[in-house]
């Protein structure tokens, strides 16, 4: 029953998104020239590239977060049975965080969360 | 009879966009086809009975690991098509790793026997209460060895990241 | 069977219209409160207290220009906006609006899908937000857009780590991921808030975050980045991009009244007297009132703050909330051991 509804919410939702995007196109007016489609940086003519390589920083980043989002999602089924198997999942998990909390030292001390 | 058309149709969504990842010029299309691709195993998972794992695959390879493919595609530069060389040795070895990869898959496949597998929509395991039950009494070593992992993952991401300065 | 598929389409719908509706008067409201905290009136011309002022924005909106850049990705570039307003519709699914409503044999559940994910779901909801604005930027083909589109993903996956961390915290204390039992169970005044005041604190600061809402709105950045990654939008996707936000508020909102102040519980719910179905009633208005403070929190900091730098806010999500969480979590487990009842 939950997923039936949740299709359904699905389909109205994409549904509105597609029309209401359309609608504009049907309404609004349109008129081109040459410098219209340029890239617009506060009417400065634009240099070089736009997708050009980015900092390394961000990739570290989303690295990092990567493995963090895994142990998240370790730690949810924990979190639910916590009650029923008390003071061994308790340590179970002391343990598994304080690798996390060492890894997280780790970058710490490497400067890695400082940014650039 | 609705669960089977629709898996019909997340099968067929999953194959489209399989082949599309392959198939489309730009990377960043390719890196987006293949997070279709995992909303639609994610949508099998859920006609298993598996809620939680199908929402994990969501947040884990959709949220995490496609953000992550899409700072490489930026952070390599690889917006342009035609970047890799594509001389006959490099089209050889693709082929015989292709090749050795289907050969694997088809070797699974015949020894799976299709008559050990329970009907999915009694199955319970997929329940996250379950699974947290099993995970941490059955599968504990495994579960603390893979914290053990998750440092070593993350020294690494650091050591290459981050040069040190002196 | 067949009344309820019914009951639960007819639900959706409504709660659909009703985000739209009340993600448009959030912007009424936000130009009123500014005007409010800059001494001056805000908009008044458009109806009565300028009562139809967000029908006149979309008017306009609809009839702007639909503009393209001649660069751009086109097919990204449209479904940027749309994927955006998408995923901000998709949250409003596992939120309990109120308890049940019972008619004859009937009992009708105000929440569309009591899923057994529910925060997870909420979660994943969250993390694949980033997606909308992360290919606006990058199809508009323009250096600013893409500034603030490779900003917003990297902000956006920060924070989430807190308040997935946060989410944990509230799990451990319910037992159950069912956002129906995690509001069930704090009946009364026996909101998680008082149990978890640190959790609070992370998840509403993350909720600012994930919004992107000041001070933490670096994404679109006006001062920096022209208009961050919607600079290159016009006309009903740029709507899109700017509703979106208020419609995430909005949900934003609603999760945060569910999980720590009691959803549509409150004190002294049964010594009233009042039969089920009454007090479903006034429980969802609670709730609403609930959401309407904290989307008045929302505005309140974002016209009080200002915005952070780039290497303060991901040192204060990497260095300060993120190690909190995890200590949150680790205490929470250890008071619960000691204090079981």
């Amino acid at each position: 029953m939950g997923s039936a509804s949740l299709i359904v919410l699905l389909i109205i939702a994409i549904a509105f998104a597609v029309v209401a995007v359309y609608i504009g196109r049907i309404f609004g007016t349109s008129s081109t020239n040459s410098v219209k489609g340029e890239p617009y940086e506060c009417g400065i003519e634009t240099k070089g590239e736009t997708w050009v390589q980015f900092h390394i920083g961000y990739y570290l980043f989303a690295l990092l977060f990567l493995v963090f989002d895994v142990e998240i999602v370790f730690l949810f089924p924990w979190a639910t049975v916590i009650r029923e198997l008390g003071v061994v999942a308790l340590v179970e998990i002391f343990f598994f965080t304080l690798f996390l909390f060492l890894g997280l030292l780790y970058a710490y001390k490497k400067k890695a969360l400082s940014w650039m | 009879m609705f669960q089977v058309y629709l898996f019909l149709f997340l099968s067929c969504v999953a194959l489209f966009s399989a082949m599309m990842v392959l198939l489309s010029k730009k990377p960043i299309h390719s890196v987006l086809y293949l997070t279709l691709t995992f909303f639609a195993l994610a949508g099998h998972y859920i006609l298993l009975n598996a809620q939680f794992l199908a929402v994990v695959h969501v947040i884990v390879y959709a949220g995490a690991i496609m953000v992550l493919f899409l700072f490489t595609v930026m952070l390599l530069n690889l917006n342009k098509e035609g970047q890799f060389p594509k001389t006959t040795l490099v089209k050889i070895i693709a082929a015989i790793a292709g090749g050795l990869l289907f050969v694997v898959l088809i070797g699974s496949l015949k020894s799976f026997d299709l008559a050990t597998v329970s009907n999915p929509a009694v199955s319970q395991i997929g329940l996250v209460k379950n699974l947290g039950k099993t995970l941490f009494s059955q599968y504990l070593l495994p579960f603390e060895l893979s914290s053990i992992l998750f440092l070593s993952a993350m020294v690494g991401a650091v050591m290459l990241g981050k040069k040190d300065k002196e | 069977m067949d009344i309820q598929i019914l009951y639960k389409s007819g639900l959706i719908i409504v709660i659909l219209l009703l985000s739209l509706v009340i993600a448009m008067y959030a912007t009424l409201a936000e130009r009123k409160i500014a005007g409010f905290f800059q001494d001056r009136l805000g908009p008044n011309r458009a109806g009565i207290f300028g009562l139809l002022q967000p029908v006149a924005d979309g008017v306009k909106l609809f009839f702007k220009e639909e503009f393209m850049p001649a660069t751009a990705d086109k097919f990204l570039y449209v479904l940027g906006p749309s994927l955006t307003m998408l995923i901000a519709l998709l949250g409003s699914a596992v939120i309990p609006w109120g308890n049940t409503l019972v008619i004859g044999n009937n009992v009708f559940p105000l929440q569309v899908a009591d899923v057994n994910i529910g925060v997870l779901y909420v979660f994943a909801v969250t993390s694949i937000g980033v997606y909308g604005i992360m290919i606006g930027g990058w199809s508009s083909n323009n250096k600013y857009a893409l500034m603030g589109a490779v900003r917003a993903a990297s902000q956006m996956i920060s924070y989430e780590l807190a308040m997935g961390m946060a989410l944990i915290a509230i799990v451990m204390m319910s037992g159950s991921l069912s956002l129906h039992d995690i509001v069930a169970q704090q009946h009364g005044i026996h909101w998680n808030v008082w149990y978890q005041p640190i959790g609070f604190f992370v998840f509403v600061i993350c909720a600012f975050a994930e919004t992107n809402r000041t001070p933490f709105d670096l994404p679109e950045c006006d001062s920096e980045l022209i208009g961050g990654y919607h600079t290159e939008y016009s006309s009903m996707k740029l709507g899109f991009y700017l509703f979106s936000e208020y419609i995430n508020m909005f949900i934003s909102s609603a999760m945060i009244a569910s999980l720590y102040f009691g959803g549509y519980n409150f004190p002294f719910l049964h010594e009233l007297g009042m039969s089920h179905n009454w007090l479903t009633i006034v429980g969802t208005f609670v709730l609403f009132a609930k959401i309407g403070f904290f989307m008045f929190l929302f505005m309140w900091v974002r016209w009080t703050l200002p915005r952070f730098r780039y290497d303060q806010l991901m040192r204060f999500g990497w260095k300060v909330l993120l190690p909190l969480a995890i200590v949150n979590i680790v205490a929470t487990g250890v008071i619960y051991e000691l204090f079981k009842k």
